[in-house]
Formats: structure tokens, C-alpha cells, sequence
């Protein structure tokens, strides 16, 4: 792994060759492990390693960024000279702030002073788990699938990784982190279940519990039967609710809002979704994980995006934050301020809050408490391949898989076929009845969220497929 | 870098490996993006770096490594028989892989102009005035644009002696025209969306697209969608545009068809496939005109799928897939043709990049067109009633490939063969083999394009490839149109 003072090193030689008004080097890579099982067996088990650094240069408004992963002489002189060329040919801009100095990196005044310290989430354990480690890990996995008389398939991922920042006005951050992945789907005949958890801490997952489960659902599913699509209560476990609601951060952006590409042009402030709906962007959450600094160094604030159902704010970068505030939307889009989102320099994207809590609701409840409560309705294990299919309305499309339940008088009844739902995430956010406790949570749609499993009244399922 | 590539292999033959291979890959890539007036993305990237995938005691293993100096060489092969043998502990039965007769050989994508040799100057210009002109249509809120090229050289030794130099050159482009109004925002793109058009070629590929010549009209249309109908709901005849068609031979018949998803090589993620071995040439996967190959060889086209040799060192071939609408073929691998009694593989195994393991991945799946002659006008000026749609805007199917959802940017309504008004968000719905049986009518060769896609996800960790479908126009009956906003 590189270390911070290798980075440094790094980044003096790129300062030597560049003869741009400003450098700036991110640094990033690590080493990776996944071991990866079918059919009872491992049948893929690969590793990499590989760090990376990326060169931006500016002349006079001007940036471009060229990319290596070769740090020797030349590759750093070539790197610095693609740079250098593509920022010279382009025209000037006059919205590209010079690069920020270490005063700049504390980045949102109004919330940012609450911050806590980051979590450690570097674990020398996670960084040393070995190919026999993760292969044993499999083999119990596979053991619990035979006594169920269940076929297994799913990855046991380990890493360690960096990313750094470094520029030419003296700013420098670091951030190591481990991780650790398992993912498991159960296969009966007409059936199937999954369990999935990730954490910078081996520790934190249970191998065991996720393949149990995971077989319970495959069983208990079997023999799915075909019901009406409709409009039905249903219950998402945190990993569907995750993989759903994820489509809707990528709009909580100053820039998207600049741009008219967001759901929420006009609406902060309105009151958008229920009110037991608060949801934050908060990278020092126990439960989260990340670097704490965005793409320019600046340390990511916490933020409170949607209070009680209403949209308070949106994230910033440093030049969109002051585009904003020269916009006919500033006086109606909340505070206005750099808050440590945004994404490496130059893209059309702007930022994105990437730390998404959803903030504990009094009187929550377990998943178990959610389906005694239910008359009819379906419980929803895993959501897959959602697509957004109106813009506006956050109309959203997709499949349940793998453990997709009818629930009846309180109980479940056995497994169904799979759906296609067409719901928007307006309307589903606004008819939230119950809650669980929030959890770290992965899906395969969305990015990991600190997450509630949730029970949501007329969820639009409009089609049912034949398995 | 043979000698890269021999310092792997001869330690992975020294620690027990019954085979090995080595790719070692130098990637080059250029993105140029603008947005309302400005530059979005200017980045050059460059990437090298080294494989090694065993087979030891009967499991594979595979290591990679960005180091290229002797010492990180060995260390990485070493840790490839060491994944190998810990693979080893959780097997069933010993790994078959189908016999090659190794290839020593040199192969180059054809182009005329290379796109690395074209100055940022003529294409920040070329997409600012692509740019200028799409906002020039009032009421374009939002611009976009891009240019991708990418090269990619590979060498390729293995311990059976195959030994092959491939250089693969990409060129993409495409824009976006936004218009928000009111509570809506319509979108347009051209020539496709996502990125538009990818073809492995040169910049001749820039020049034939006519890319500022189409800009006004994109605009236009964007805007226009506010002021169209809703698509109606209910079931009509479907005309697809040949890019639409492209994705959905793409999800319903380029994905089930891949062997490692229906041996379940990937239930856990991609999902497996309805393709089980039985339906093998029993299915009847679409009417009598359907006609699809898995075609990577240079006489199919410029396709994101054409090369000389996949990653296991395996000579691009065409492969029926359904003929005359009967299922006849598999995507398959050197470790998979066993399972469909083949003594050969298939050859599509790819992999996004040197710290990869190459999986099967589609080639160039590709309808082929109608032997009669068929323009597109042709076609609608044949059909009573029915939706013609252009250009995807969502895509959605199952995990085993049965039920999907499309939606496209623009619809027109066909009356009495006729476009009679535009209609806006429409969408459809369908059974994979329903939907492909219902096929009436393909366009001829004039109108048969080789799209590319060049997001297709797949494995763990994820991968992005290129892949490539042609198709020409054609006409579905009886389809279930608007679904997408039944109930909303």
C-alpha cells in the first residue's frame, strides 16, 4: 500500500515537471480479494493490486486532468504533460475557483462545526484476511446450503485501500480503510434467498446468520404462487428500500438544480414526502464509511437534507455553491455554502451527497412486528434492476428477486412470483406507515446507506413474471 | 512484454500450475465532455498492468498487479497458485477446460484515421458548436456532449504456447438535449442515448455520424415532447427503431444466452437464465424471421464485440444463436463447452481490463435483417395501428431474463400507415419469447445498423464491456404499450 509520505514524494516530482499555474494529484487504489462461489464451489478467486494517481493542472481558468498508474519519471513527466495539453486548448473559465488552500478544507460552516471525528476504519484483522480465511469462510457457507439441500452462490470480498489529495497551495488529506463483503444467494428448485453485508470491519459480519437466512427464505419461498399485480402494502427489507430510494440522491445537488435536472427544481422546502421521513448525509456515522473529504479536500459536513418529509437542502461543491448564489433559484434552495461533496475537477456533475442516513422514527418497528400488522401485503427481500422512467416524478421501475413473500393476516403465507413494480419515490415516501431501526445496508443498485426496512402502503406492482 | 509475460508463467509452472495464462495490457483512453457552452471533462488515461490466471489441483486462481518489474511479476504469479490451491479446498470436481490448439498471432483493429492523432482543439470545437446548437432551439434548458476513444493493447502467452498481440481501437460519441417545463423534463438524444454511437473503428466513425447536421432536429423534438400526448395505454402493433431493438436483443436474447448464467455461475448477481441446456435446439425463441448470431469476426462489422482472439486466446467465430426462430446456440467458454457437447469453445471471453478475470461476455448479437426489401417508411406506410418508438430512455428485466420494461424518448402514433402524432413516455412491456414470436417484419440491409453498448455490467467484481448489436427496424404484434404508467 502506498503510504501518505510516498503520496508526497509522488506529488513533489509532479510539482517538478509541471510548469501549470496550479497541481493538484489524487491518489487512490489498494489491494482487493474476492472470492467468489456457485454451485457449491469456488469457481472464480481473484486479487489485485494497483494505485493510481491523477494529475490536474490549471492555467488561467483552464483545467484538464491525465491519469497513470505508472509513477516512475517518465510516466509522471508524460501524465503532467496530457494534463497540461488538454487544459491549454480549452477556453477560460470564469466560474473555476483556484484550488482550495488548507483554510477552505473545513468546508460547511452552519452544520460542520457539529461534526464528530471519523470512525477508524482501517482494521489491521480486515487488512490480513488471507485466501484460506475467505475460502473456510465459503466452506460453511456451502455447509449450511447442504443441510438445507440448497445450492449456494455468492462472493467473500476482503480489502485495504487509500485516497489522498495533494495540491500546489499546500492542502494534503489521507484516508486509509479496510472492507469486507459477503454476499449470499440460496437456491432451491423454484426458489431462492439472499442475505448481503458489508463493513470496514470483518468483525461486524456474521457469515453464519446471513447463509441461515438466506436459506429460510429459498425455503420457505418454494413453490411460489402467481397473484394479481396491483396496488399492495408492502414490506422492504432495508437492502430493497436502499436500492430504491438511492435513485433519488444523485438530484440532491446544487448542480442539478443549476441545470433543471433535478426532481427537486422548485420543491425545497415543500413539504415532498411523510413526515417520518428525515434523512441526513453524515460520513462521521459509526455505521458509514468513506474518506471525509470530497474531491476538491474539503471535509464533508454533516447535512440534514429532508426533515419530517420536507426538503431542507441540497450539497455543494465549492464553484457551485457560488454559481448558486449568483442563480435566480438562491433565495429559494436553503443555505448556500461549500459542504464537501463535490467530485474531482473538472466533470459536469457537480456533487452528491454519498453518507445517506435515515434518521430513527419514535415507535419503530421490527420487520416481525411490521408483517403481525399487516392484513395483506407482500414482503420484499431484494430489488433488481431499477431504471428511472420519469425524471420528474421519480417514476422508477423494477423486479423483486429472491425471497418475495405474500403476507396474509399477520403472517406469511409462502413465497410469490416476482413483480414488476412502477412506483414513484415520491409517492412511496409518502406513505411510509412503520419503520425499523436503521442499519448499514448494501444492495447491487445504490450505494450502502445507513437504512430502515419499511412498510409502504399502495405500492404499484404492474406486472408479475413467470418465476 | 512477452518477457513480462514469461517471467509468470514460468513461476506459475514451477509451483504446480497444470495451466496458466498471462494477458498483459497497456489501456489508453480520452473523454471530452461539454455541458451548456462549457467543457465538462477533459481526461486522458493511461493503464498497465498484468495477469496471471492458473489452474492448480484442479481450481482456478488469478492475481494482478499494476507492477511490471521481475520480482512484483513473480509475487503476483505466486499468489495466483496460492488462490488456486485455497479455491482448491471448496470444489466439487476439478475444473475442464476444452482443448485449443494454442494460436500465435498478431491482430489490429482496421481504421482509417486514428483517433489519438486528432487534436483537442478540432473536437472541443466540434462538440461546442454541436453544443451551441442545440441551445439555440428555445426552450433547451440543458446540453450535453461527449467524445470517447480508447485503445487497448494485449499481449497474450500461455503454457500451452499461444502467443497473441491484439491492438483493439474504440471511438464513441453522442449528445443530450434537455427540456424542463412545467413539472416534466423530455429528453432527446443522438444518435443513441448513453453516449450515442460506439463502434471499434477510427474517427471516421465521428465523420459518418453527422453529428451537427442532427442537432437542430434533436432539440426540436425534445422541445416538442411537452406539447405531444401522453402515449396511450393499451395493446398496439410495435415499430422499434433499430437502437431500441438493439438493447432489447441485448437483455432478452444477448444475456440469457450467456452459459455461465444458466450453469449459475452468476445467480448471485447478473442472475442465471429461463436458457436451461434442455431448450437447446427445442425452443422456439421467435417466429420464423428471427435470425440471430453471436458474430465477433471482422466481416460481422466494426462492433464494440469484434476482435482477432478473445481472452483465452480463442479465434473470434460466428455463432448461430436462433435460426429461423429455433434456439440453436450459447455464449460458451473454454471451461463451459463441455456442457453443451462442444469440443471447442465458443470464443467470447473477455475482460474489462488487466486486473480482470475474463468471463463470457456477448460479442456482436445481431438480428439479422429481412431479405426482402423493407425500408422503415415501408413498414410504418404497412401498419393499421400501431406505436413507433425511438430511442431508449429505460430498461428493465428479471434476473432469469423473462419479463422486461422499456421505455424510449419519443413515440409517434401510426394510423392507417401513416404517422399520425407524436406521443410522449412511451413504454413497453412482454415475456422474452412471447415478445420475439410476435415478430412480423424486419427492415432489409439498408437500414441494419451495428450499435454499440458500452455499459454492459456483469461479474464480481463488476465489469463494464463493450458489446455490439445490429438490427434493422421491425414490427411486433400485439404488444402491451404504456405499462410503465399504469396505475400512476
Amino acid at each position: 500500500m502506498l503510504t501518505r509520505e510516498q503520496a508526497g514524494d509522488i506529488f513533489d516530482r509532479v510539482k517538478k515537471f509541471s510548469s501549470a499555474d496550479a497541481v493538484e494529484v489524487l491518489f487512490s487504489g489498494g489491494r482487493f480479494a474476492l472470492t467468489r462461489f456457485a454451485n457449491n464451489t469456488i469457481h472464480q478467486n481473484v486479487s489485485e493490486e494497483n494505485h493510481v494517481i491523477s494529475v490536474r493542472t490549471v492555467f488561467d481558468g483552464r483545467t484538464a486532468r491525465a491519469i497513470t498508474n505508472k509513477f516512475d519519471d517518465e510516466s509522471l513527466r508524460r501524465a503532467v504533460q496530457a494534463s497540461e495539453r488538454l487544459s491549454r486548448v480549452q477556453h477560460s473559465d470564469p466560474d473555476l475557483l483556484p484550488m482550495a488552500a488548507p483554510k477552505d478544507a473545513t468546508g460547511s460552516a452552519s452544520e460542520g462545526a457539529a461534526r464528530k471525528p471519523e470512525p477508524a476504519r482501517h482494521f489491521a484483522e480486515t487488512a490480513a484476511i488471507t485466501p484460506e480465511l475467505r475460502a473456510e469462510g465459503v466452506r460453511n457457507i456451502v455447509v449450511v446450503a447442504n443441510r438445507h439441500s440448497l445450492t449456494t452462490a455468492g462472493i467473500f470480498s476482503s480489502g485495504e485501500s487509500f485516497e489522498g489529495i495533494f495540491n500546489s497551495r499546500g492542502l494534503s488529506q489521507w484516508h486509509t480503510q479496510t472492507s469486507a463483503e459477503i454476499s449470499i444467494t440460496m437456491l432451491a428448485q423454484d426458489s431462492s434467498g439472499w442475505q448481503k453485508s458489508n463493513s470496514p470491519n470483518l468483525a461486524n459480519l456474521d457469515a453464519l446468520t446471513l447463509a441461515e437466512t438466506a436459506a429460510k427464505k429459498a425455503v420457505e419461498s418454494a413453490h411460489p404462487r402467481e397473484i394479481p399485480p396491483g396496488k399492495y402494502t408492502v414490506i422492504l427489507e432495508p437492502s430493497a428500500a436502499l436500492d430504491i430510494v438511492g435513485f433519488m440522491f444523485s438530484d440532491y445537488s446544487g448542480m442539478a438544480i443549476l441545470d433543471q435536472r433535478s426532481f427537486l427544481t422548485g420543491r425545497i422546502g415543500q413539504q415532498l414526502f411523510g413526515e417520518n421521513i428525515t434523512i441526513c448525509d453524515d460520513v462521521a456515522h459509526p455505521l458509514q464509511s468513506g474518506s471525509s473529504f470530497d474531491g476538491e479536500g474539503i471535509q464533508r459536513g454533516k447535512i440534514e437534507l429532508v426533515k419530517n418529509g420536507v426538503v431542507k437542502r441540497v450539497v455543494y461543491a465549492r464553484a457551485t455553491a457560488q454559481r448558486m448564489k449568483c442563480s435566480e433559484h438562491k433565495d429559494s434552495v436553503g443555505p448556500i455554502e461549500p459542504t464537501g461533496h463535490g467530485f474531482p475537477l473538472p466533470n459536469e456533475i457537480g456533487e452528491m451527497p454519498l453518507n445517506i442516513v435515515f434518521a430513527p422514527v419514535d415507535g419503530s418497528q421490527s420487520v416481525e412486528q411490521m408483517i403481525a400488522s399487516t392484513e395483506r401485503g407482500i414482503l420484499v427481500t431484494r430489488l433488481w434492476y431499477i431504471r428511472e422512467v420519469e425524471p420528474f416524478e421519480k417514476m422508477l421501475t423494477g423486479m423483486t428477486r429472491d425471497g418475495t413473500f405474500l403476507i396474509e393476516n399477520g403472517r406469511v403465507q409462502g413465497g410469490v412470483r416476482n413483480f414488476r413494480f412502477n412506483e414513484s419515490l415520491i409517492h412511496m415516501l409518502s406513505n411510509v406507515e412503520a419503520m425499523s431501526q436503521p442499519v448499514r445496508a448494501s444492495g447491487e443498485e445504490s450505494f450502502d446507506m445507513v437504512m430502515p426496512a419499511m412498510k409502504v402502503r399502495q405500492f404499484n406492482f404492474t406486472e408479475v413474471t413467470k418465476f | 512484454m512477452k518477457h513480462v509475460a514469461n517471467w509468470a508463467l514460468n513461476v506459475a509452472a514451477q509451483r504446480g500450475a497444470s495451466y496458466a495464462d498471462v494477458r498483459v495490457i497497456a489501456q489508453r483512453n480520452r473523454a471530452l465532455t461539454t455541458k451548456n457552452g462549457k467543457v465538462g471533462n477533459a481526461s486522458d488515461t493511461e493503464s498497465v498492468g498484468m495477469n496471471v490466471r492458473v489452474i492448480v489441483d484442479g481450481a482456478w486462481g488469478f492475481a494482478a498487479s499494476s507492477e511490471l518489474g521481475r520480482g512484483a511479476v513473480e509475487k503476483t504469479a505466486a499468489e495466483a497458485v496460492a488462490i488456486a490451491r485455497a479455491s482448491a479446498r471448496v470444489k466439487r470436481e476439478d475444473v475442464q477446460i476444452a482443448p485449443e490448439k494454442p494460436a500465435v498471432a498478431e491482430w489490429s483493429t482496421p481504421f482509417k484515421i486514428d483517433p489519438f492523432s486528432v487534436s483537442v482543439e478540432q473536437n472541443i470545437d466540434l462538440l461546442l458548436a454541436i453544443d451551441a446548437e442545440l441551445r439555440s432551439v428555445e426552450g433547451i434548458t440543458l446540453a450535453e456532449t461527449n467524445l470517447n476513444f480508447s485503445r487497448e493493447e494485449q499481449w497474450f502467452l500461455s503454457s500451452e504456447g499461444a502467443d497473441i498481440h491484439q491492438t483493439k481501437l474504440s471511438t464513441g460519441a453522442g449528445y443530450a438535449a434537455y427540456a424542463f417545463a412545467g413539472n416534466e423534463i423530455q429528453k432527446r438524444s443522438y444518435p443513441n442515448s448513453f453516449g450515442g454511437q460506439w463502434q471499434n473503428k477510427g474517427y471516421e466513425l465521428i465523420e459518418e455520424l453527422k453529428l451537427l447536421e442532427n442537432a437542430r432536429r434533436i432539440a426540436e423534438e425534445a422541445v416538442a415532447l411537452h406539447k405531444a400526448d401522453q402515449c396511450p395505454e393499451g395493446m398496439f402493433d410495435l415499430i422499434l427503431d433499430s437502437s431500441q431493438l438493439g438493447l432489447q436483443i441485448h437483455e432478452s436474447v444477448g444475456h440469457p444466452i450467456e452459459l455461465d448464467r444458466v450453469l449459475g455461475m452468476e445467480a448471485n448477481f447478473a442472475g442465471t437464465s429461463f436458457l436451461t441446456l434442455e431448450k437447446l435446439r427445442t425452443l422456439r425463441y421467435g417466429s420464423d424471421l428471427v435470425n440471430v448470431v453471436a458474430d465477433a469476426r471482422q466481416e460481422h462489422g466494426p462492433g464494440l464485440g469484434t476482435f482477432g482472439f478473445d481472452d483465452e486466446g480463442v479465434a473470434a467465430q460466428c455463432i448461430p444463436i436462433i435460426t429461423k426462430g429455433l434456439f440453436t446456440g450459447y455464449l460458451s467458454s473454454r471451461e463451459t463447452a463441455h456442457n453443451i457437447g462442444l469440443n471447442r469453445s465458443g470464443g467470447t471471453v473477455r475482460a474489462e481490463g488487466w486486473n480482470r478475470l475474463p468471463m463470457i461476455r456477448m460479442t456482436n448479437i445481431s438480428l439479422l435483417p429481412g431479405e426482402k426489401p423493407l425500408s422503415l417508411e415501408q413498414l410504418i406506410a404497412s401498419t393499421d395501428r400501431g406505436i413507433l418508438m425511438q430511442t431508449n430512455r429505460s430498461w428493465s428485466i428479471d434476473d432469469k431474463r423473462y419479463n422486461f420494461q422499456f421505455g424510449c424518448e419519443i413515440g409517434w402514433e401510426i394510423m392507417n400507415g401513416k404517422r399520425v402524432r407524436m406521443v410522449k413516455n412511451p413504454s413497453y412491456s412482454g415475456i422474452t419469447t412471447e415478445f420475439w414470436n410476435s415478430l412480423e417484419a424486419i427492415c432489409s440491409k439498408d437500414e441494419w445498423t451495428l450499435w454499440g453498448t458500452p455499459n454492459c455490467g456483469k461479474g464480481q467484481p463488476q465489469q463494464v464491456m463493450g458489446t455490439g448489436h445490429g438490427a434493422s427496424p421491425a414490427r411486433f404484434r400485439g404488444i402491451k404499450i404504456g405499462s410503465a404508467f399504469q396505475g400512476s
